[in-house]
C-alpha cells in the first residue's frame, strides 16, 4: 500500500488533470489550477480514500480547523485525522 | 400592453402558516430556523433547518387526498386557498377557461423519492405505492391546484433552483401584461428537509451548522427552509373593476444567464438582471428604496450581490436599504422568490421593511444599508425582489407600490 502521502498526490493529480511527478509538497490548489469545487471534490475523495471525515466549510476555508494552503498542509491534516481516528 | 396587480397572497412556512402570521414574524425580526426533526437526523453534520412546526396534514386534507399530496403540493394548496381566497375569484366559463397556474419549484416530491428509496433499497421491498410517480413529479402541486380551483389556462411547474419562483412568477407577470389571461396563479413551493434532501447539500460545503447570518462578516453559509407562497396576478382595469384590494403593481422583471460556472455567482449576470427589471419596468434608480437580497448567507453569494447592486446603482446604492429575509425562513430553494415577494409586499403595503436578523459583524465587502436585525418603518416607492440560481440563472422581479 502506497504511503499517504503518494495517495494525496494520487487524487490532486487526478483532480487537477496533472502528472503525479508535477505535484509538489508545496504547490498550492491556486498553483495546480484547483478552483473552489474542485477542492471540494477533492476534500470529498480524500474522505472517501481514507474513511475519514474531514471538516471543512467552503464559506470560510481559512477558518477550517483542516488547513487546505498547500498539498503539505492537507496531507498533514490527514495523518493528523487519522492518528485521531485510531 | 396591462398592467398587472397582485390581488391575493397566501403562505405557509416556519415563519407563519399565514401571511399575517408571516408578516407579524418578519416585522418582529423572528427566527424560524431550529433544530431539524425528520428520520435519520442523526446521521446528518447539518441539523438546522426551518421547518413549518406544528402542522398537521390531515387536518387540512383527507386520506384520498394525501395518498395523492407529496409536503410541497400540501404546502401549495394551502397557501393558495389563502390567496385565492383573499382576491375572493371564483373561476368559472370564460375566467376559468383562461386562467392557469405557475410555479416555481426545484426538488419536487423530494420527501416522497426519500421514503420510497429507502424503502427499496434500504428496506429491500419490491414494491411501492402505485402513485408514487404522481405524487413527486414537478408538476403535481401545479396541475392540483388548477383541479381544486378549475384553472383550465396555461398551467406548467418552473425549474431553475433557487431562481425558480422568480422565473414562475416572471412568466404569469408576462402573461397577464400581454393579455394572454386576465389572471394567473403563480408563486412556488418546496419541501427537501428529508435525509436525503439535505444529505445532498451537506456535500457541496456550504451549509451552516449554526444559523443564516447574510451580509454579517463572520457568516457560514446557507440554512434551508421550506414551505409555499403563492399569489394572485391580475389585470389592473379588471381588478379595479371589481372592488379588489389591490396589494402592489408588478411593474417588470429581467432574466439573464451567467454562462460562466455551474455553482460561484457572477456580479455581471446579477447586474444585467437587476438593470434589466429596472429597465423592463421604466423605474429611475432613485425610486428604489428596497431590494429583498437573494442573500444566502454564503460568502460569495452576499459580496457579489452587493457589488452588484453598487455597480448598478452607484451613490443611490448608499440610500437604499437591501435585506435578507432568508435569515428568518431561510433558503426555500424553489420557493424562496415567493415567500421573499410577501416582505416587497410588506415595503410597499405598510411601509415596514424587514430586517436581516443575525446580522453581527459588518463586512467591508457588504457595506450596504441592510436593515441589520430590526425592521424598519419606511416609505418604499418600489421594490425588487433578487434571486440568483446555481446554474448561473437570474430573475429580478420590480414591484411598485400601489396607491
Amino acid at each position: 500500500m502506497s504511503s499517504i502521502q503518494d495517495r494525496v498526490i494520487g487524487i490532486i493529480a487526478e483532480q487537477s488533470g496533472l502528472e503525479p511527478s508535477d505535484v509538489s509538497l508545496d504547490s498550492t490548489p491556486e498553483d495546480l489550477g484547483i478552483d473552489s469545487l474542485g477542492l471540494v471534490e477533492s476534500i470529498f475523495a480524500i474522505e472517501e480514500a481514507f474513511d475519514i471525515a474531514v471538516p471543512f466549510n467552503a464559506n470560510e476555508p481559512e477558518k477550517s480547523e483542516f488547513d487546505i494552503s498547500s498539498v503539505r498542509s492537507i496531507i498533514a491534516g490527514i495523518e493528523r485525522l487519522l492518528a485521531e481516528q485510531s | 400592453m396591462k398592467r398587472v396587480v397582485i390581488t391575493g397572497a397566501g403562505t405557509i412556512n416556519a415563519l407563519g402558516h399565514d401571511v399575517p402570521a408571516t408578516l407579524e414574524s418578519m416585522r418582529e425580526g423572528r427566527c424560524g430556523i431550529g433544530e431539524l426533526e425528520f428520520r435519520d437526523v442523526e446521521r446528518l453534520s447539518i441539523r438546522i433547518g426551518a421547518q413549518v412546526k406544528g402542522y398537521d396534514p390531515e387536518v387540512r386534507f383527507n386520506r384520498q387526498q394525501l395518498a395523492l399530496y407529496d409536503r410541497f403540493t400540501q404546502f401549495t394548496l394551502i397557501a393558495a386557498r389563502e390567496a385565492i381566497g383573499q382576491a375572493g375569484l371564483e373561476f368559472k366559463g370564460e375566467l376559468a377557461a383562461r386562467a392557469g397556474v405557475i410555479l416555481g419549484n426545484s426538488g419536487g416530491g423530494m420527501t416522497t423519492l426519500d421514503e420510497n428509496y429507502r424503502s427499496v433499497y434500504e428496506e429491500g421491498k419490491n414494491r411501492v405505492h402505485p402513485f408514487v410517480v404522481p405524487k413527486l413529479m414537478n408538476n403535481a402541486a401545479a396541475s392540483h391546484l388548477s383541479m381544486e380551483f378549475n384553472l383550465k389556462g396555461p398551467t406548467f411547474t418552473v425549474s431553475t433552483a433557487c431562481a425558480s419562483s422568480n422565473h414562475a412568477m416572471a412568466q404569469a407577470f408576462q402573461m397577464v401584461h400581454g393579455g394572454i389571461t386576465p389572471v394567473m396563479v403563480t408563486g412556488g413551493s418546496e419541501s427537501m428537509l428529508c435525509f436525503g434532501g439535505v444529505k445532498a447539500w451537506e456535500g457541496l460545503r456550504v451549509m451552516s451548522r449554526d444559523a443564516c447570518r447574510p451580509f454579517s462578516a463572520n457568516r457560514n453559509g446557507m440554512v434551508q427552509g421550506e414551505g409555499a407562497a403563492i399569489f394572485v396576478f391580475e389585470e389592473l382595469e379588471r381588478a379595479k373593476a371589481r372592488g379588489a384590494d389591490i396589494l402592489a403593481e408588478v411593474v417588470g422583471f429581467a432574466m439573464t444567464s451567467d454562462a460562466s460556472d455551474i455553482v460561484m455567482p457572477s456580479k455581471q449576470g446579477a447586474a444585467r438582471a437587476i438593470e434589466g427589471a429596472l429597465r423592463d419596468a421604466r423605474v429611475n434608480r432613485d425610486e428604489v428604496g428596497y431590494i429583498n437580497a437573494h442573500g444566502t448567507g454564503t460568502a460569495a453569494n452576499d459580496k457579489t450581490e452587493c457589488a452588484a447592486v453598487a455597480d448598478v446603482f452607484g451613490p443611490h446604492a448608499d440610500q437604499l436599504m437591501i435585506s435578507s429575509t432568508k435569515s428568518m425562513h431561510a433558503h426555500l430553494i424553489g420557493a424562496t422568490g415567493a415567500v421573499e415577494l410577501l416582505a416587497c409586499i410588506m415595503a410597499l403595503r405598510d411601509g415596514i421593511i424587514a430586517p436581516t436578523i443575525g446580522y453581527e459583524e459588518p463586512d467591508p465587502e457588504c457595506a450596504l444599508d441592510v436593515v441589520p436585525n430590526q425592521a424598519r418603518e419606511a416609505r418604499v416607492e418600489v421594490a425588487l425582489s433578487n434571486a440568483f440560481a446555481f446554474g448561473g440563472l437570474n430573475a429580478v422581479l420590480a414591484l411598485r407600490r400601489f396607491a
